[in-house]
This record gives C-alpha cells, sequence and structure tokens, in this order.
C-alpha cells in the first residue's frame, strides 16, 4: 500500500509541478492529465472505483481535450516570446498555500473528530447508483437542469446572428 | 468432458499457476492471464488483415494480397517485417517525446479495455464492480493519445486529422455510453459477467439477449453506428481521409510507430465488439440451449469475428460520409435516438411482464425512427451532384 502510495504521489505531485513550470502550453496541458491520471489511480488505491473510473472518464476523456482545443482554437501552440508566466504570479502562490493550509488543517482536525471506524466500509458502484437516486435526487436533478442551461446558452452564444435585424 | 473443454484455458491456468509456490501463485495467474492478451489478440489483428484485404479485393472484384505463403496467409508476418526494419523517421520540427509516446499511450490504454472483458464462462481478467465504467475510462484516454499524435508532428494534415477524430470520438462517445446505459438499467449492474449472467437463460430454448427486445435492437444498432465512429472506421474514417488527408494524424510516423498506429485500430475494434457482443449479443452464451455444450469461449470468439466481418464488409460498401454530415447525424439523429431508447428502456422495464410492453415499446421507436428520418431528410434533395469550386 505504501509503497504504491508514494509512487503514485510523486507522479500526482511531478505532474502537477510540471503543468506549471513547462513553458510550452500544449506540454503543460498534458503534464495536467498525468496529474489528472495520478488522482485516479490514488483514488482506485484507496478502493474507490467510481470516483476513479469518473476521474478519468470525465477529467482525462472531458476536461483535458477540452483544455487542449481551446488552447488550438484560440491563439495556436506558440508560445509567446515573453513566456508564459502572470506578473502575479507571487499572489496566486500566496492565495494557493493559503487554500492548502485551510484545506490541510481541516483535513488534520477532521481526524478525531469523526469515529473511529475499525472496518473499511465497502461502498459498492451500486449503493452510489440506489443514494444518487433516492436520498440526493434532488440535487441530481438541480445539477442537470444547470448543465442543460450551460448547454444551451452556449448553443445561443455560438449560434450565427442571422440577417442582423436586431 | 464437456464442462472440461469449456473451462480448459481455467484449468490450464489453475494446473501451470500450481507449480509455483503458494505466495507467488495469485500474481503468477495474473501475470498468465495478461500474457495470453497480449499474445492472442495482436495474432487475431495478423490475421484480420488478411482477411481484411482479401474480403475487400473480393468486395472489389480483385484477387487481395496471394504471394505470400499459401493463399498469402503470411502476408501479415511480411509486413512486420517490413515495418521493423523500416528506418523510423522522425520529423525535425516535432515534439519528439509527444511523438514518441503517443502510439505508446494508444495501445497501452486499448489493451486495458480487454481487462475486463467476459472471454468465456470464469474467464475474466478482472471482475470488477464498475467493468462498464472501467472500459469507457479507458476509452476515453485513447483520444489524448490521438491528440497527442497530430499536434507534435507539426504537420498540419496531422493536426487536422487529428482535431476531426477527437471531435468525431467525443460526439460519438456520448451515444456510445447512453446506448450502454440501457443495458445497465435492465441488468441492474456495471459489472461485465453479470450482465452476460443476465442474458444467460433460455425460453422455448431461444436465448434472452437484450439484442431481442425492442429498446435493445435500438440501442443495438446506435451503439454500432457510435462503435464505428469511435473506431474510425469507414464510413467514419474522415480523420484519415487519403484525398485531403494523406493519412490523419499518423501521416509522420514510419516503421513500427506507424505499425503500433494500426495495431491500436485494430485492437479497438476487437474490443469495441468484444463489448458489443458483451452487451448485447449475450457474450459468451449459446444461440440457442440445445448449443450450450459448445464451449462458452467458442462462442464469444465466434461473435467477436462475425462483428469483425461486419465491419470488413461495410467498409468495402459504403462512401465515407462529409464532416458536416458525420456531426449532423451525431447530435440530431443518433443522440435524440438514444435519449428516447433509454426512457423506451425505463418503460420497459416498469411495464413488467407480458405482451404489452413489447407493442407498446417496439410502436414508439418504430414510429419516432420512421418520423424523425422523414423529417431530417425532408430538406435533403437528391439530384445530380453540383460543384461550387471544381467544375
Amino acid at each position: 500500500m505504501s509503497v504504491v502510495f508514494y509512487l503514485v504521489a510523486a507522479l500526482t505531485i511531478a505532474g502537477g509541478l510540471a503543468a506549471v513550470l513547462l513553458k510550452n502550453l500544449v506540454h503543460a496541458a498534458l503534464a495536467v492529465t498525468v496529474a489528472f491520471l495520478g488522482l485516479a489511480l490514488l483514488f482506485l488505491s484507496l478502493d474507490a472505483q467510481f470516483a476513479g473510473f469518473a476521474q478519468i472518464l470525465v477529467y482525462i476523456g472531458a476536461v483535458a481535450i477540452l483544455i487542449v482545443f481551446a488552447i488550438l482554437l484560440t491563439r495556436g501552440s506558440d508560445l509567446p516570446k515573453d513566456g508564459v508566466f502572470s506578473r502575479t504570479w507571487l499572489i496566486g502562490l500566496a492565495i494557493a498555500a493559503a487554500v492548502f493550509s485551510v484545506l490541510g488543517w481541516a483535513v488534520l482536525r477532521s481526524g478525531p473528530v469523526l469515529p473511529n471506524q475499525s472496518a473499511v466500509p465497502t461502498v459498492t458502484v451500486h449503493d452510489i447508483g440506489v443514494a444518487l437516486v433516492r436520498r440526493y435526487v434532488l440535487p441530481l436533478e438541480i445539477v442537470a437542469l444547470l448543465l442543460t442551461a450551460a448547454t444551451i446558452g452556449a448553443v445561443i452564444v455560438a449560434m450565427h446572428e442571422k440577417g442582423g435585424s436586431q | 468432458m464437456i464442462d472440461k473443454m469449456d473451462q480448459v484455458f481455467v484449468l490450464l491456468q489453475h494446473w501451470l499457476v500450481s507449480f509455483l509456490p503458494a505466495n507467488l501463485q495469485a500474481f503468477a495467474a495474473v501475470l498468465l492471464s495478461v500474457i495470453v492478451i497480449v499474445l492472442l489478440f495482436p495474432a487475431l489483428f495478423a490475421l484480420t488483415t488478411v482477411f481484411e484485404r482479401k474480403g475487400l479485393g473480393r468486395i472489389q472484384n480483385r484477387l487481395g494480397p496471394n504471394r505470400v505463403g499459401p493463399f498469402g496467409f503470411f502476408q501479415p508476418v511480411a509486413d512486420g517485417i517490413k515495418s521493423l526494419t523500416k528506418e523510423d523517421i522522425v520529423p525535425s520540427s516535432a515534439n519528439a517525446p509527444v511523438h514518441f509516446l503517443a502510439p505508446i499511450v494508444l495501445v497501452v490504454a486499448v489493451f486495458m479495455g480487454f481487462a475486463v472483458l467476459p472471454m468465456g464462462r470464469n474467464m475474466v481478467l478482472v471482475d470488477m464492480d464498475a467493468g462498464l465504467l472501467f472500459y469507457f475510462a479507458m476509452g476515453a484516454s485513447t483520444e489524448v493519445s490521438v491528440f497527442m499524435a497530430g499536434w507534435s508532428s507539426r504537420n498540419k494534415y496531422s493536426l487536422l486529422g487529428a482535431m476531426r477524430a477527437v471531435a468525431q470520438m467525443i460526439s460519438y462517445e456520448v451515444v456510445l455510453l447512453l446506448s450502454s446505459v440501457s443495458v445497465v438499467m435492465i441488468a441492474g449492474s456495471l459489472s461485465l459477467p453479470k450482465i452476460v449472467e443476465a442474458q444467460n437463460q433460455y425460453t422455448w430454448g431461444l436465448p434472452h439477449w437484450y439484442i431481442f427486445t425492442p429498446w435493445g435492437l435500438a440501442g443495438f444498432v446506435m451503439y454500432a453506428i457510435a462503435a464505428t465512429a469511435e473506431t474510425n472506421r469507414s464510413p467514419f474514417d474522415l480523420p484519415e481521409g487519403e484525398s485531403e488527408l494523406v493519412a490523419g494524424y499518423h501521416t509522420e510516423y514510419s516503421g513500427f510507430k506507424f505499425a503500433l498506429f494500426f495495431l491500436g485500430e485494430y485492437l479497438a475494434m476487437f474490443s469495441i465488439s468484444g463489448l458489443g457482443t458483451t452487451l448485447f449479443l449475450g457474450g459468451w452464451s449459446a444461440p440457442f440451449s440445445a448449443l450450450t455444450w459448445i464451449p462458452s469461449w467458442i462462442w464469444f470468439f465466434s461473435k467477436l469475428m462475425l462483428s469483425i466481418f461486419v465491419f470488413i464488409w461495410m467498409r468495402g460498401t459504403l462512401p465515407r460520409l462529409r464532416q458536416d454530415q458525420l456531426m449532423n447525424f451525431a447530435w440530431k439523429f443518433v443522440l435524440p435516438f438514444t435519449l428516447l431508447n433509454l426512457m423506451v428502456t425505463a418503460l420497459w422495464r416498469f411495464m413488467g411482464e407480458g405482451w404489452e410492453r413489447w407493442v407498446v415499446c417496439t410502436a414508439i421507436l418504430g414510429v419516432v425512427w420512421v418520423v424523425m428520418g422523414r423529417i431530417e431528410m425532408r430538406s435533403e434533395h437528391f439530384g445530380p451532384r453540383s460543384y461550387r469550386y471544381a467544375e
């Protein structure tokens, strides 16, 4: 367990660092994909099959491709002469560090509060499905509605304005 | 005896593994299965290339390969030696690391899909609770490799081919997923062996395959269309349209790297046919209860090769679509129909046993199929083709 964990963690962190540090935008996008894969493997090593596969399906299959399309369709893969680093990277670093410390603090403090579970609960995909359509059906439907609205909005934005009568 | 034949590979694996010390046995069993998968499907690929070229030759009224070995059956050996000894050319402006990684990522991702396919009774490498999800997760990863190949070649034809391929794969992946969801709704499981078990029952000697239900037939047709598009096979092979794009995203690959792309394409075809077989055609179960004495793995691979034959047949018969036709077809016909099929499946599930659900579901699907087809073909005018620039 621990060897696998350290290997996967190293892969994830390397992917994340490469995504930030690489100069070439497409390389950075591919490095993000590696980080996503590392996260999925972490989920899998925790025996969370659904989360792991959904991570691969959504993040590598859709989000990474979306990022790549956005890069290629906006300004080409040619890199600007002055590099791709923002001038406000120091502030960004500070904000990231703050978010990380809050999250880390919350995770570390939550340990003693939770009831001490001796056995690892076995959650099958079936259980997740049942929970989604029984207990959490309202949030699920709200998300579905929101996504449909977003899709329609995207279509309206992308639609040709016919005639120009308005 | 019949049981022994059915389980011959499982028994063979157990026998081979039993020579090892106990703590290595589980690992060795997995390793053995992986080796068999990694050897078997490329061998099948070699065989399929001969059949494809000979089959296409027959369709196109010519002979096909007939020089190497008896009836040209050693052609893949010659092809393999050729691609191994060919110079590996990497364009000087190519992005070398990504260019190198792309074919490897493709082949690895495609091979992973075989891990969850049940190829016979008890013959599945990993019986995962979320097997179907795993399969689609691996399928989604191939898109990244296609993009990597196209972008890193620094060739506009490669990039155009890759963009076409990725756009097409994303569009049809939605259909592929949604048409499989209806099977999951009825079977009540994402585990592929469980889905096969659910279909492995007989009434009056006939199997309960999902293709023999109205929603299953509609779902299978949609799945087959999406699978053809997903594997970039004709008539959806625009990403490698020779006349306009040379060879699409693998234009700049030569030698063994090209062979890997070729292998990846055929392996994707095998695995997607295997999944279609598992979901709709009853996997390894026999088509009649009287034929259950034939080993289950023979049934699985027969159905697989039958699907491959249909792929080849379609390639020899249908002309290639245009990009706008491809996208319109995906988003305006196939996707709405698949969504409707999902609702019909739910209706089927809740109407319970009886003949009513057969009539109602068939009627809904049939009427919508005809009406949607009529409406969408209304604006099409068939006549002599007009050219804008090439007159």
